[in-house]
């Protein structure tokens, strides 16, 4: 009992900590990238290449004045940011991060909470991001706030239901809710050399997934929550200080979740063919965990190479893809997936 | 401790179900029937019942309430200034909310008087694949029924909600 407890306490605080260590990480890749992309040079100043900025950015972010507006309902106004954090640091609970170890003659899963309801849980974890969005969008009693938070909301459940009908289709030739048993199926090869990930199957489903994640986390393209040309800074425009920078927080460490669940769901999680894992139990964790990392860090890269290189989309523009796009493709992919798997493709 | 995390979540579902009820400002009022519906949630997970329980959470609250929200945000609902009386709709529907939750417990009481309970569901026969079995073959026809009724209210709300000499944004502009 008191192991099991300490070997969970453990694996919570790993990804604890790799979560947490991203964001000022994806500052600083996000601001180096974005001036590489535009040939500009970027924030050089502080430290080699500019390294320590993050750490000046979370120095400001403290010592800056925390207002609240008169108007504002307090209750939610302080709840939201909170809020904002919450799912990105359950979500990561249901992600594998490598194959059983045994340690000590125990067998131990790497991941944090086996679930038989598995990604339900993790999809379930994450559809409650959007209420920090439109609670800060009502409680702060402001015109452009507010139009944020109905922004927001009426994005996130659009394409919530492409992103799980992808997922759903994903998870039809395995047969199981459980991530880990995604990931083992997924291990082997077509053809010797091509990995069995679903990706290459499941294409369609996986580019419904991918657009449907840039509109979860709310990023450009789909930044119209935030959009600033518009909105100032859309639900977020009346905090400042901590509050806003756990805003900040919550979409980079969704980012995170979301790729890890891309890269579980389709590019075969914490297995790579051709690695043989260790006997040793850190070190099949350090492969797992590197290996899975390795995967989020090109998805994080992505999502920023990404933000710098389209223009914003226009809200009914954002609304058509929603419900006459993605939903249709993804329900086009999900019977695809469902007749290949009954013909035994799969 | 089970009986600690059972009391803790039951008391939390049954005050924030009254806050549902009585609060005065509509979007609280939702803010609360989150907080229900997750705390029921985890009454099922201690049940046995985990895939109800993530199916509660992502399809109510993660979908419905937020619907519920973006409505009442939409309309700018004010909070109530002044507590109205009600007309007789309000006494009615109070008296069959009443008639319901007397029916329930006094169902309930009677069973544990008499101590002929209901056949429980196990945890093994709510599992997803008994569950997802037993859908798609002895309640295959009701499963089907209520895909075509919700099917059917989908589309009765989109002829509700067009416009009759509706022009699409593109003519517009």
């Amino acid at each position: 009992m008191t192991q099991e407890l300490i070997t969970t306490l453990v694996k919570i605080t790993l990804w604890l900590v790799v979560l947490l260590t991203t964001v000022p990480v994806m500052v600083w890749v996000e601001r180096r990238a974005s001036a590489f992309i535009q040939d500009r040079r970027g924030p050089n100043r502080v430290g080699p290449l500019g390294l320590v900025q993050p750490l000046a950015d979370a120095l400001k972010f403290i010592f800056k004045e925390d207002i609240t507006p008169t108007a504002a309902d307090r209750p939610l106004y302080l709840l939201a940011p909170l809020l904002a954090v919450l799912p990105a640091l359950t979500t990561f609970a249901l992600i594998p991060f490598g194959p059983d170890v045994v340690i000590d003659g125990r067998t131990v899963p790497l991941i944090v909470a086996d679930v038989e309801t598995g990604v339900l849980l993790l999809l379930a974890l994450a559809s409650l991001g959007v209420y920090s969005l439109v609670m800060a969008g009502y409680s702060s009693n402001n015109k452009y706030s507010l139009f944020g938070g109905i922004r927001a909301s009426s994005q996130m459940i659009s394409y919530e239901l492409a992103l799980t009908l992808a997922v759903l289709a994903a998870l039809i030739p395995v047969g199981s809710f459980r991530l880990d048993e995604v990931v083992l199926y997924q291990q082997g090869t077509w053809l010797g050399f091509l990995p069995r990930w679903n990706v290459f199957p499941q294409f369609i489903g996986f580019m419904v997934f991918l657009i449907a994640a840039f509109a979860e986390t709310n990023r450009v393209p789909f930044d119209l929550p935030e959009a600033d040309s518009e909105l100032v800074a859309g639900y977020h425009t009346e905090y400042s200080s901590m509050k806003f920078a756990l805003f900040f927080m919550g979409e980079y460490m969704s980012m995170a979740t979301l790729s890890a669940l891309a890269a579980t769901l389709y590019f075969g999680g914490w297995h790579l063919p051709g690695v043989r894992f260790s006997d040793t139990w850190y070190w099949a964790l350090a492969q797992g965990f590197g290996i899975l990392l390795m995967k989020v860090a090109l998805f994080l890269l992505f999502f920023v190479w990404v933000r710098w290189s389209f223009p914003r989309f226009r809200f009914d523009q954002l609304m058509r893809l929603g419900w006459k796009v993605l939903l249709p493709v993804g329900i086009f992919n999900l019977v695809l997936v469902a007749a290949m798997t009954l013909a035994g493709w799969l | 401790m089970e009986i600690g995390v059972f009391l803790l979540f039951a008391l939390l579902a049954v005050t924030s179900a009254l806050v549902v009820v009585v609060h005065r400002n509509p979007v609280y009022s939702v803010m609360s029937l989150v907080v229900t519906l997750v705390s029921t949630a985890v009454l099922f997970v201690m049940l046995g019942a985990p895939f109800l329980a993530a199916l509660q959470v992502l399809v109510y609250t993660g979908a419905i309430l937020v619907l519920f929200l973006f409505v009442i945000m939409l309309l700018n609902i004010e909070r109530e200034t002044q507590r109205t009386n009600g007309g007789w709709f309000k006494k009615l529907a109070a008296l069959i909310s009443a008639a319901i939750f007397v029916a329930i417990v006094g169902s309930i009481s009677l069973q544990a008087y008499t101590g002929r309970f209901l056949e429980a569901l196990t945890p093994e026969s709510v599992a997803i694949e008994p569950l997802a079995r037993e859908l798609f073959s002895t309640y295959l026809l009701p499963f089907e029924i209520i895909g075509l009724l919700l099917l059917a209210a989908v589309v009765g709300a989109t002829v509700l909600a067009r416009k009759q000499d509706a022009v699409s944004p593109e003519k517009e502009r």
